[in-house]
Formats: structure tokens, sequence, C-alpha cells
């Protein structure tokens, strides 16, 4: 049987619950932990070979068949995600061992991060609408408690905002999930994408699309519903903002590119073009928001949104290169991003302060982080020959055969911004000489434990390789890309591989 | 809160309780009952027995941190779901022993699923209640 495929959600569960046996030992907690995501990274490489090799698998849980059980769905994005997943866990384990405060692991941080990972794990998985709704409820009371955890002031200010906006998005959910199923009789996706175009009234499918992007739109942080991520990302440690930005709003992108190119797919020129429009405003609000912002972090989190837009630029053109471009860009931007706030938090552990007025000299101190910085930063704005690049250019060559000029015209003018972001951010933290007065005061700061920089330095440099590769190497992960879209774009694969040739 | 009344009823409703925790538990698959019912009935017991003798007298007698009960029972509840694996069925399956046994009916993973609620509630419950006593001691 395919039992395997649960095991992406079943061995964070269990090095959780292990971790629980261990509460307030700290020391056993880490290794655990560690142990733990090495073996879901191993998993999900294993995984997406397997994938690759043999096609869509699902998984009937219970032996309940579908269309009536839960189902657990593998296709080639699934598995993208489950191994970028798998990556940026085991990345961010090694990256808390070194910047963790002692009072968040006493308080239950590794269990709170592996049942998130678990919960992003499973809403990647799972084949069945309502299902993905537990997923994210899952993702989400986890992710509240990390975001909130520790208790500073300003935490629970952000946390406050960010658990409100993602009720609401959880509510509009639960309530398309309901009236889909009033509708159609079924929530196996599979199921959904065979009955919608049978529907005689195609309006009130067209009502439940906008429903399902205004609810994942929310989570995916799209043009006007974005501000909570803003307002909170850059207010939880370092380790907790780098896997937020690389993995939770991508999730709601997930699940978008789910939905849209597999069951709400009867009337794209009245949906897509509204994707491709909101995409547009997205890039720009974003990049405009970063321009102005003068704290390391608050800078990345406005530059997530608007690679956000690119990604669902890809999904609204809705051809397989657009499609691919879209993947592709998931991919890269994942590594990446959680790459620059791993640097961020770096350079708080340096110099104490997010502030890029406070900051300033830190290529002198350690060119290597310099280094470490420009790889994944380049590679956000698009300088060939990093991954970003390749990304950029997918969808961007997308755009063009579609025709849409404008598109088009709008991500070459944000990815422009965006290296001027970056470029703003080199200036001010590694490139300017410090205040005199700012850097007398970080003296203290500086020194720090050898075992602490390594455990900072070695996750930063393993994504920087990443990065690296997959831009001086794109062919396999292009391919990989293109045939993910070829199965999006093609739903009859997915869902005779779902519901089998009797139906 | 120290009443004699309640001091002396305690000690007779705390096994009494504790017993009739354990028959909702295994009732529970076919009839009204259950893993959650059976945990908060056992909770409810040791909520007594610190209402009327103090939370140091309830250590005494429950000398498990109530957080391993809580990892104890979700250890259980989740080892429940992958046992079906190792019979080759899908995740989730329902295995059952083909005999009946005494006290507990039919055995198999829904029943070793539900005692994993138990004492995920019973955990639950008893750290929060503890929690709060303790703060105020």
């Amino acid at each position: 049987m395919n039992s395997i495929l649960a095991m992406p959600v079943v061995f964070p569960l269990f090095t959780g619950i292990i971790m629980l046996f261990f509460w307030k030992h700290r020391q056993i907690q880490r290794i655990i932990n560690f142990l733990g995501s090495t073996a879901t990274l191993a998993l999900a490489i294993y995984l997406t070979w397997y994938i690759k090799t043999s096609g869509i698998q699902c998984l009937y849980i219970g032996a309940w068949k579908a269309p009536f059980g839960i189902i657990f769905t593998a296709d080639l994005l699934t598995m993208t995600m489950i191994l970028v997943s798998g990556i940026i866990g085991f990345a961010t384990s090694i990256y808390s061992l070194g910047t963790m405060d002692e009072t968040r692991e006493h308080f239950g941080y590794y269990p709170l991060l592996q049942i998130m990972i678990m919960g992003i794990n499973g809403s990647f998985m799972t084949g069945d609408l309502f299902n993905m709704f537990v997923w994210f409820e899952v993702l989400l009371i986890s992710s509240f408690s990390l975001v909130a955890l520790g208790g500073e002031r300003s935490q629970l200010e952000g946390a406050i905002k960010y658990v409100i906006l993602n009720l609401l998005s959880s509510s509009l959910f639960v309530v398309g999930v309901g009236i889909l199923y009033g509708i159609t009789g079924g929530l196996n996706m599979a199921d959904l994408a065979r009955k919608i175009p049978m529907l005689p009234n195609q309006g009130i499918v067209n009502v439940m699309a906008m429903f399902f992007l205004i609810s994942f739109g929310i989570k995916a942080a799209i043009f006007p519903l974005f501000f909570w991520l803003p307002a909170s990302y850059h207010t939880p440690p370092a380790a907790v903002s780098a896997i937020f930005a690389g993995m939770l709003t991508k999730v709601g992108v997930y699940a978008l590119f789910r939905v849209f190119t597999l069951i709400f797919v009867t009337n794209v020129a009245f949906t897509h073009t509204i994707i491709i429009i909101i995409a547009m405003l997205t890039m720009l609000s974003g990049v405009l928001g970063a321009a102005s912002q003068m704290e390391f972090r608050r800078i990345l989190s406005f530059h997530i949104i608007s690679q956000i837009g690119y990604m669902i630029l890809g999904l609204g053109l809705m051809t397989p290169l657009g499609i691919a471009g879209g993947v592709f860009y998931i991919f890269h931007h994942i590594i990446v991003k959680t790459n620059l706030f791993f640097v961020s938090g770096v350079v708080n552990e340096l110099k104490g302060t997010y502030l890029l007025k406070k900051l300033g000299g830190v290529l002198k101190l350690y060119p290597l982080l310099g280094l470490l910085f420009l790889i994944p930063a380049l590679s956000l704005g698009g300088v060939p020959p990093l991954s970003g690049f390749w990304a950029k250019y997918t969808v961007a060559v997308a755009a063009v055969e579609k025709g849409e000029y404008l598109a088009l015209a709008v991500s070459l003018f944000v990815g422009l911004l965006t290296l001027f972001s970056m470029i703003k951010i080199w200036n001010e933290v590694f490139w300017k000489e410090q205040k005199a007065e700012f850097a007398a005061e970080q003296q203290a700061l500086r020194q720090l434990p050898k075992f602490k920089i390594a455990m900072m330095f070695v996750p930063i440099i393993l994504l920087a390789a990443i990065t690296l590769f997959i831009g001086l190497n794109p062919e396999p992960f292009l391919d990989y890309a293109n045939e993910a879209a070829q199965q999006l774009l093609n739903p009859s694969i997915y869902i005779n591989a779902v519901l089998g040739g009797a139906q | 809160m120290r009443s004699i009344i309640l001091r002396t009823m305690t000690m007779y409703l705390l096994p009494l309780l504790l017993i009739f925790s354990v028959f909702l538990l295994f009732r529970g698959h076919n009839h009204p009952g259950g893993g959650f019912v059976g945990g908060l009935v056992a909770s409810a017991a040791y909520s007594l027995y610190l209402l009327g003798f103090g939370i140091d007298k309830v250590r005494s007698i429950f000398r498990i941190q109530p957080i391993k009960v809580l990892a104890f029972g979700l250890f259980l509840a989740a080892s429940s779901t992958v046992f079906p694996i190792f019979f080759g069925k899908p995740l989730m399956t329902g295995v059952w022993y083909e005999h009946k046994l005494p006290i507990v009916g039919s055995l198999g993973t829904p029943t070793v699923f539900d005692t994993g609620v138990y004492f995920t509630v019973l955990g639950v419950t008893l750290n929060i209640i503890f929690t709060l006593f303790e703060d105020k001691e």
C-alpha cells in the first residue's frame, strides 16, 4: 500500500509527541528535533523520487474509497512543496539551535515547530477540501502559539493582527466549503473537478471561486488582503519568522494553485483574468511598501508580498510555461526568502538591532556574511545566473506568449525595484561605516560562542548552496516544473488517479 | 474550601469516579461514552480531591507530571493510526482482535485510540488545573 504518503505527516507528529515526554529537558529536545527533521527531509527526498518515477499516487485513509473517505494525493506539485518544507524544516531546526533563547525552548518551542510542519505537510498532501481546512487549522493554531511565544509587547501586538485576519480567512474558507458541498454533494477535489462542469448554474461557481480566492488570498497575502503580514512577521524571533516567511504564505499559494487548476477551471476568462490583475497589484504594492521601510525584516516582509505576485501571475496565465514558472518560482522563493530572514537574524545577534539606521559595517566584521547575504538578495532581485533570474525569466516569457505585455512590464519594473531594496539593505547594513555612537553600544554583543556561530552559518550556507546550484544548473528543475505543469493543466490525470478508471 | 463533608465524600467518590471513567471508556465504542467523556470524568475525580485536600495532597497521589500523561495519550492515539500499516492496510484502518475480552469487550485499534484520547484529556485538564492552583499558592 501507499502508506508512505502519510509519513510526511506522521514523522513530525511523532517527533513532537516524543519531545513532550522530555518536557523541560532542553538538550534532549534539541537532539530529537534535529533527528526528526533530518528523517523528514530524507523521507521527502525519497518520496519526490518515488512520485517522479511512478506518477500520481493516492492513499485512501482508513481504506475508505474516494470520493467517500479522506484521501492523500501526491502529484509533482505536492512533492515540490513537501520537499521544500523538508529542506526548510531541517534548516530551521539547525538555525534554532544557535538562536533560540532558553525560555522559549522551555515552553515547547520545538514541539510546536514540529506540529506546525505536520500541519503544513498535511495541507499539501490532502486531496479533500474539508480535510485541507483541518490541516490549515492545525498549522494555524501552532503558528499562533509560535508567533506569540515569549510574550514580548511587540510580539503580542503582531500576534493579534495575525490571529484575527487568519481566523477571518478560515471562516470564509469553511463557509465556501459548506456552500460547495451544498451544491455538489462532495468534497473530494477530484470529485469536485468532475462535478463542477456539469452544474447547470455556473454563476454560483464563480461566486465560490471568489470565496476561495479571498480566503486563500488572505493566507497567501495577495493585494488588498496582505496587511497582516508586514504587521506581524517582524515580531517573533528570527528562526520563527524565517519559517513563517518561507512556508506559511506559500501554503496559501499552493491552495490557490490546487483549486484554480483543478476545480475552478470552467470560467478561466473570468477567474484567471482577476488573478492576473491581482497579481500585478500585489507585485507593485509589495515592492513599493518595501521601498519606504527602514527595518531589515519589514523590508523582507514586504518583499514576500511582491514575490507572491509573480507566483500568482504564473497561475493567472494558465499556460504550461506560466504554471511551470509559478511552480519554479515557489521553490526558489521559499529557499531564498528563508535564507534572507536567517541572515537578518545573524545581523541581529551580532548587532542587537534590525534598524537600518543603527546598523553598518558588518562587511568589515564578517565578510563571509556579506557574501551569504548577496547570494539570496541578488537572486531575489533576479540577477543572472542565480535562481531568481530563471524563475522571473520563465514567468516573463510566459506573459509575453500570452500577450500580457502590461504584466510583463510590471514584473520587470518590480524586479528592478526589488534589486533597489536589496541594494539598500546592502548599503545600510554591510557597506556603510557605522555611526560611532551605535558602534560603541553594540561592542559587547559581538562576542558569540563558536557553537552558536556555527549553528547559524550552517543552514545559511546550505540554502545559499541550493540557490547557487539551481542558478547554475536550472535545467532539471525547469524540466521538473514543466512536468508538474503538465499534470496541473490536465486534471484528468489527477482525477483518474484518484477515482480510478471506473468513473 | 476545606469542608469536612467534601473531604469525606471525596474519599469515597475518587475511586468510584475513576472506575466509572474506565467503564465509560470501554463502553464508548458502540454506546454513549468514550475516551473523551471518560477522561473528563477521571479529571473531575482528581479535581474534586484537589478542592477537598489541596494541591500538595493531589500531587502525592498523582505523582506523574500531567504533561507526561498527555504525551503518553497522544503517543497511544498516534500509534493506533500507524499500527494497521504493519498489517498491510492503509493508515487509520481499524484492525480488530478476533476474540472478545472480559471487561474491555472487543479490542482493536479504535479502542487503543480511545484510550489515548482518555489519557490526553486527563493530561490536558490536570495540567491546566494544577497550573492554576500552583499560581494561587
